[in-house]
């Protein structure tokens, strides 16, 4: 591989990775708190839909992206209200989150739109364009800073930025602020929590809305930045795959940086190795995109390092009587 | 005010997922109603499509067989405490046992074949079963993340032997080889002319046997009381000399192999070839079927029959009602799981204090009360 096509490859595995980061920091932010999120896709699916949706009607990205961030945070409270005021069971409401965003966005986009559940192509301002950072064209002649800073750094879409941007602030409010002790404590030892006269369940639902505007973000970004409206199920299990990632960062922010742009990456490479050859054995694409789900369930097995969630995690918070 | 009671059994048995049942049909109702057309035509259409005639009825029946084994998957887990939603990759995989089996025997007769095709599901569906469980009783890691993550191996898995490995050549498609006419699970129509030309198959005889036989394993036999012990209380489980770890293991395989059963009926019943994705969804409905019927044999045998229903109305809807389809099911199928699994709690309450009001003691202490006036 020259230079170039290493740049390229890790230009893909930037874009591909920030949904995921976005998604795995949502999660963060829920199963710090106790409370288990296999809902993700759900959510970055029906985002992904008012984006497009309202993108599409407007022409404006930015509304497009509030709603988004609408209907992910409406749809995280509905999942709270199961599975923390009615102490529900969590995985379930995950379950029932994600079937219902997929049967939603399918029936309402093909009664909207008569287009098989897509919406309209977007175009000009309905979708975020790339930005060029400053001195991106003067440098560009510069060998390698140059077409690094230029092709790599520059010109992604508001969003990247966002999302990477998202780490230092996630670990920020995690480790050094008040909000991030009580966070962390309510996943682990809600009782304590509740002693000191913190409501748990207010710390929960605080939790989950920020989960659920990361939703929204990432979302958007599948209809109105990296695609150019909203497509049948167009998250494609991105949703578990944060998961994974959030496993296999044992729920700390760096780390899941690390993870997403790991798996953003063996998504990029698995797109460019379709058909490539390796000492004449030619590489089943399938076994690249498995590779993270079964990274996961090796980790989680505790063969590369034992992950340990949030100990109160999974179990709704019952008030002694 | 006195403690709540628990509900009497018919109340939580029966009324509640009723009650819970009607509140999906009446949001996705709302959902039909807000999108311009007549909730109640939908729920017309979907009853004559579902059961209208034999052809429909056998329809329903094909899918209900399906839902009956995802279903009966889901709910051994459950009462061994263990969340499967890994149904969708077992039944996946298993596929792959049935066709292997298929293939090898299709010349002999079908009723070599199918019990060696049952075998082959059991035994893969099993495999993708127990991998989970084994990981959850010996490595401590969770249950539902791993069948998550075992579903989308399943996939990947099947996606590279469909393509690379099954397909024969001259096949375009990702999909394995025809079988054989007289390997194929005989129709039920063959025998009773008006399910003709529908998929219903023997296989639905494989589905009443396997709802007696988890019934009596679950209720009467020393496993299942095991198996329901630890799904109660872990801890004591342990006390009671119950190995959970064994136990655990068990479970995941028994609900891999009763997935697997999926398998069967579409691949030597149905498609009688391996195909993507044959499975659908219905590890996902398996939950809500599960949840519907309360985890008893007899609550998921009615349970799989409505969503059989459903699905094949569903699937007629779009030929009456113009705009409406299948998707109208899917968001009744999510609400279902809404409402009976994770919002279980919204009517129970309410439906206690009702009940209570209705209850000798509760008379009493009003007859109390009235007497004694309202300050004592």
């Amino acid at each position: 591989m020259d230079f170039n096509t290493i740049l390229s490859v890790l230009d893909a595995t930037l874009r591909l990775s920030t949904p995921l980061l976005l998604a795995c920091l949502a999660g963060l932010y829920s199963e710090r708190s106790g409370v288990f999120d296999i809902g993700l896709e759900g959510k970055m699916l029906a985002a992904a839909f008012a984006a497009g949706v309202v993108a599409a009607l407007t022409g404006s990205a930015w509304l497009g992206l509030l709603a988004a961030l609408a209907v992910s945070v409406m749809t995280t409270m509905l999942q709270g209200a199961a599975a923390i005021t009615l102490k529900g069971n969590q995985l379930i409401a995950g379950v029932a989150i994600n079937m219902l965003a997929a049967g939603l966005t399918t029936f309402l986009g093909q009664q909207w739109f008569r287009q098989g559940g897509r919406t309209p192509q977007l175009s000009g301002d309905g979708r975020f364009g790339p930005i060029d950072l400053p001195f991106a064209q003067q440098l560009s002649g510069v060998p390698i800073i140059g077409p690094i800073y230029s092709e790599l750094i520059s010109g992604h879409y508001i969003l990247v930025y966002i999302a990477f941007l998202a780490v230092p602030v996630t670990a920020y409010v995690l480790y050094r602020t008040r909000f991030g002790l009580r966070l962390r404590a309510v996943g682990e030892n809600p009782k304590a929590v509740d002693t000191a006269g913190i409501s748990v369940v207010k710390m929960r639902y605080q939790a989950i809305f920020i989960t659920g505007l990361l939703c929204g973000l990432a979302g958007a970004y599948f209809s109105i930045a990296q695609g150019s409206g909203f497509g049948n199920n167009m998250t494609a299990g991105k949703g578990f795959i944060a998961l994974a990632a959030l496993i296999f960062a044992k729920w700390k922010p760096l780390p899941a940086m690390f993870t997403c742009l790991l798996f953003g990456f063996l998504d990029a490479l698995q797109i460019r190795l379709q058909g490539a050859r390796l000492f004449d054995v030619e590489i089943p694409v399938q076994a690249i995109q498995a590779l993270p789900y079964v990274l996961t369930v090796v980790l989680l097995a505790g063969f590369i390092g034992k992950a340990v969630g949030p100990k109160a995690g999974g179990v709704p918070y019952t008030k002694e009587r | 005010m006195s403690a709540l009671r628990p509900l009497p059994r018919w109340a939580d048995i029966a009324l509640l997922p009723l009650l819970n049942l009607a509140l999906a049909f009446l949001v996705s109702g709302l959902v039909v109603l807000g999108i311009g057309h007549n909730p109640f035509m939908a729920i017309g259409a979907i009853i004559t499509g579902a059961f209208g005639s034999g052809y429909n009825i056998g329809y329903t029946l094909y899918y209900a067989t399906n839902f009956v084994f995802a279903g009966l998957a889901v709910a051994v887990a459950a009462h061994g405490g263990l969340f499967n939603i890994g149904g969708n990759g077992q039944a996946y995989v298993a596929g792959l046992g049935v066709i292997v089996v298929a293939l090898a025997l299709q010349d002999t007769h079908w009723l070599l074949v199918a019990p060696a095709a049952v075998l082959a599901a059991a035994l893969f569906g099993g495999f993708w079963g127990f991998i989970p469980g084994w990981l959850q009783a010996k490595r401590g890691s969770h249950v539902v993340i791993t069948t998550i993550m075992f579903n989308f191996i399943a996939s990947a898995l099947m996606i590279y032997m469909l393509n690379r490995v099954l397909k024969p050549a001259g096949v375009s498609g990702p999909e394995s080889a025809m079988i054989a006419e007289t390997g194929r699970m005989p129709k039920l129509g063959q025998f009773f002319a008006p399910f003709n030309y529908t998929p219903v198959n023997l296989t639905i005889i494989l589905a009443i046997l396997a709802l007696v036989g988890v019934y009596v394993l679950v209720w009467h036999t020393r496993f299942g009381y095991a198996l329901r012990v630890m799904g109660q209380n872990p801890t004591a489980a342990r006390y009671a000399g119950i190995s959970n770890s064994r136990m655990i293991m068990l479970a995941m395989t028994l609900s891999g192999a009763l997935a697997g059963m999926v398998a069967v009926n579409e691949v030597l019943g149905v498609q009688n070839r391996l195909v993507l994705d044959f499975m659908g969804d219905v590890g996902f409905v398996g939950i809500a079927v599960a949840l519907m019927g309360r985890n008893h044999p007899v609550g998921i045998a009615f349970a799989a029959l409505l969503f059989g229903a459903l699905y094949q109305g569903g699937n007629e809807l779009q030929y009456v009602i113009s705009g409406l389809d299948r998707t109208v099911v899917v968001i009744i199928q999510a609400l279902v799981i809404l409402f009976t699994g994770a919002m279980e709690g919204l009517f129970r309450p309410g439906l206690q204090r009702t009940l209570m009001l209705f209850s000798p003691e509760q008379k009493a202490e009003a007859v109390a009360r009235a007497t004694v006036g309202p300050e004592g």
